[in-house]
């Protein structure tokens, strides 16, 4: 009973890799992925960094499993493609320990800027995948895949979906597996050096290994079969088997817990037994393809969505012949909620100058691309980490004269440290005219303030010291470099406008800390009020989009409470004190002098 | 006295819960604590959310599923027995998860969208008419209110829990033992005050 836990997907490849041995892992952090890290490195006598990206990430868990441990990359979904480098060649190597790479997808875009199937990684770089559909399968799986690593010699590839990695079910825990320290140093350089002559040899060795790999699915028993009722049949992997055991437990599954190398000959045992067979899976046609080219004849996305995840009732629509009930109310429409910046934010105030000085703001990945939105509008682009000074170099010089100083690249911290750095120095190297701004707000606050190089601090709470971005930029050859507070309207305003002027690649690193980063950050400000005395009812300060600000008509309020300040005055601004932070961004920018600080 | 009626059943062995609201409300602290409750009681449960970007101030769910045993841990519409909305408008947002018979716990409290902000929308004027429900079936509650009389006005969640508590069948005395290790010690007493408030409110 006492080993009976409630985990996430996400906290169960933490302990089952902890309890497998797994004493080495490292990544970058990403949305649904993030807590697989942090959860991890709190296990006793582990060792877990996180990386300036997902390619090193997967680099240094590739040396540390050549060294001989049990080595786990982790990762989300995009992240492999900044890591596909190594990937690809790493099937080529094996390993000399274990080597497991996780990939969280995100379908739906949750928290992500696309929705790709990474399970198109495992069949192209030619590397077996298996795919949990819940907690205690993740807990279970992640074993699986270290001893697959280790049996077959390949890296290993557990992909979960933001729905395994965040939903919490029941895993029944146990204690950690002695360690042995397996580590030594072996030389082996046809193996390990792929340069053509040897690569050529191990190539045909990755197709023996596909091979011995395909024969083991078939008696792989995480590829199980259930045979219930056989007028209808379902093929499936991940949370989907979940979604249409909720709706139709009586129909025979074959759940495949291997995603890559597929069972060709238990599908057709599995096949030859149902008279309806159904191929369910989110996103790409991925098994369907592949069971359709061996002839078998499969509905699947002609009755099911290519885009976004599934639940019960997606599901039910998609397979039932009677028509489905719909649910006893259509909600009326209320306003959205869409995720906004949070009070004291000092992304606001940069993005507001940026979005009035009228300057195209080519973006990056992190909380402050949410300031595309109304009403600060003061972001124009965003593709991938660090693609915004890439971009904004590209778009000045294609725009040559028309793009003096209209042109700016804006990145976080940890996201210039993840892959903005080379770009930079591409701008510097090829004389750009942009001005790239680094949102330095001294975390990866968008994932959950996690530590990176610059922020002095390591995954598990060692000291480390800490990227000097103005150093490094002065390095890497920028002409002009510049340090300001968000928090100070003027300030910011001045120098932008004073770097914009100028030619010549500069940098300004905007600095103060995330507000809810107390460490960096301190406490909150005191409040600051509305005096309606004051108020013009400008709406100002509501160009903000500030949280605790709110627009109070005259028309809402009682007749003696009303205050006219001017005759087209029609409301007047309120701040909520529950939420207001005090960082006076909005004080600086009314002209009325209506916002001030202290009781009423 | 008789039981109460555990509302969440409907005739089906698997029962779900949503909760709904804001970021920062502490609605995953909640669902967690009521899966705890749940699995010492002896049942399978599954709850599932998404956290990230909808941290920032965005809408925040979670699907509590329970029974001898669940598969999904997400509902699917029309399908949910009780709704908890920790913020009004969020009751309306999420009501076709209900189930006909179902019930809707609503927290009396508001908390403006932007676009509410901005004065580009209106944010509803009477929630209760626009609830299709018969009354009987809405449970509102001043959770805010009742935080600050339990010592602590961040203590809304449990309040909210100690509301939800009334239209189950799990033993009050599993409810405290579970809250008293789900906080640090000194918050402990505030969080029990608030969730027996809420039980009786």
């Amino acid at each position: 009973m006492k080993n009976r836990k409630l985990m996430s997907g996400n906290e169960a490849i933490a302990r089952g890799a902890y309890e497998c041995g797994v004493r080495f892992a490292s990544g970058y952090p990403g949305t649904p992925s993030t807590e697989i890290m942090e959860s991890f490195a709190r296990y006793p006598g582990v060792y877990a960094e996180w990386c300036p990206n997902e390619k090193v990430g997967l680099e240094c868990a590739i040396g540390a499993a050549l060294a001989g441990t049990k080595a786990m990359a982790v990762m989300k979904h995009v992240g492999v493609n900044v890591a596909a480098d190594p990937l690809f060649t790493v099937s080529y190597t094996g390993t000399n320990g274990a080597l497991v790479i996780i990939t969280a997808d995100d379908p739906s875009l949750h928290s992500s800027q696309n929705e790709q199937d990474n399970r198109n990684y495992a069949k192209f770089a030619k590397i077996p995948m298996l795919e949990p559909a819940d907690s205690a399968e993740a807990y279970a799986f992640i074993k699986i895949a270290f001893a697959l690593s280790a049996q077959f010699d390949t890296p290993v590839f557990l992909r979960t979906t933001t729905r395994v990695s965040h939903s919490k079910s029941i895993v029944e825990i146990a204690d950690p597996l002695p360690v042995e320290d397996t580590t030594q140093i072996r030389f082996n350089a046809p193996k390990y050096v792929m340069v053509p002559a040897m690569a050529r040899l191990r190539r045909i060795e990755v197709e023996k290994r596909m091979q011995a790999l395909r024969a083991f699915a078939e008696t792989f028993p995480e590829n199980r079969a259930e045979i219930n009722r056989t007028d209808v049949g379902v093929i499936t992997a991940g949370i989907p088997y979940h979604y249409a055991k909720d709706v139709f437990p009586d129909y025979s599954y074959l759940k495949l817990g291997m995603v890559h190398p597929i069972p060709e000959k238990a599908i057709r045992d599995f096949a030859d037994r149902i008279d309806r067979l159904f191929v369910i899976e989110e996103l790409d046609p991925f098994l369907e393809e592949q069971i359709r080219a061996m002839g078998i004849p499969v509905t699947g996305k002609d009755a099911f969505p290519y885009t976004n995840e599934f639940d019960p009732g997606v599901v039910e629509r998609a397979m039932r012949t009677d028509p489905v009930e719909d649910p006893a109310y259509v909600p009326p429409v209320v306003p959205p909620r869409p995720p906004n910046l949070c009070p004291g934010c000092p992304h606001r105030g940069l993005f507001y100058v940026l979005g009035k000085l009228k300057v195209f703001a080519a973006g990056d990945i992190g909380c402050y691309t949410l300031s595309f939105m109304k009403p600060l509008e003061g972001l124009h682009a965003c593709i991938c980490m660090g693609a915004s000074i890439g971009m904004a170099h590209g778009m000045s010089k294609a725009l040559g004269e028309k793009g003096k100083g209209k042109v700016v690249g804006v990145i976080g911290d940890s996201t210039f440290i993840h892959s903005g750095i080379t770009p930079l120095l591409n701008a510097a190297y090829n004389r750009s005219d942009c001005v790239f701004i680094i949102c330095d707000n001294r975390t990866t606050a968008m994932t959950g303030m996690q530590e990176h190089p610059a922020t002095g601090f390591t995954l598990q709470g060692q000291s480390a010291k800490a990227l000097d971005f103005e150093r490094l930029a002065e390095a890497l050859g920028i002409d002009q470099v510049r340090v300001i507070d968000p928090y100070d309207i003027r300030q910011t305003r001045a120098v932008i406008r004073e770097e914009l002027a100028r030619s010549g690649p500069s940098l300004i690193v905007s600095r103060r800390a995330c507000a809810l980063f107390r460490r960096a950050a301190g406490p909150p400000q005191k409040p600051l009020r509305v005096d309606p005395g004051k108020c013009i009812g400008c709406r100002t300060c509501l160009g903000l989009g500030c949280p605790p600000i709110s627009w109070r008509k005259f028309s809402d309020q009682a007749p003696d409470q009303i205050v006219k300040n001017t005759k087209k005055q029609d409301g007047n601004a309120v701040i909520d004190p529950q939420l207001c932070n005090g960082c006076t961004v909005c004080q600086q920018l009314c002209k009325a002098g209506a916002i001030v600080a202290g009781e009423e | 006295m008789s039981k109460p009626k555990d509302r969440a059943t409907g005739e089906k062995s698997v029962r779900s819960i949503l909760m709904a609201g804001v970021g920062g409300q502490g609605i995953l602290r909640a669902s967690d604590i009521l899966c705890e409750v749940m699995i010492r009681t002896g049942l399978d449960v599954k709850k599932s959310e998404v956290h990230g970007m909808a941290q920032r101030g965005g809408c925040v769910t979670s699907h509590v599923r329970y029974g001898t045993c669940v598969h999904s841990p997400i509902a699917k519409k029309g399908d949910v027995g009780i709704l908890i909305a920790f913020e009004k408008m969020e009751a309306l947002r999420y009501l076709d998860y209900l189930r006909a018979e179902g019930i809707a716990i609503v927290n009396d409290t508001e908390i403006y969208p932007p676009a509410v902000n901005l004065g580009e929308a209106r944010y509803p004027d009477d929630i209760l008419t626009l609830l299709p429900l018969p009354p009987a079936s809405v449970k509102m509650v001043r959770a805010q209110e009742m935080g600050v009389r339990a010592g602590n006005p961040r203590t809304e969640n449990i309040v909210l829990l100690g509301v939800l508590s009334r239209y189950l069948t799990l033993e009050p005395s599993v409810w405290d033992e579970i809250l008293k290790v789900s906080f640090p010690a000194k918050l402990v007493d505030a969080n029990l005050t608030a969730f027996h408030l809420g039980r009786v409110a």
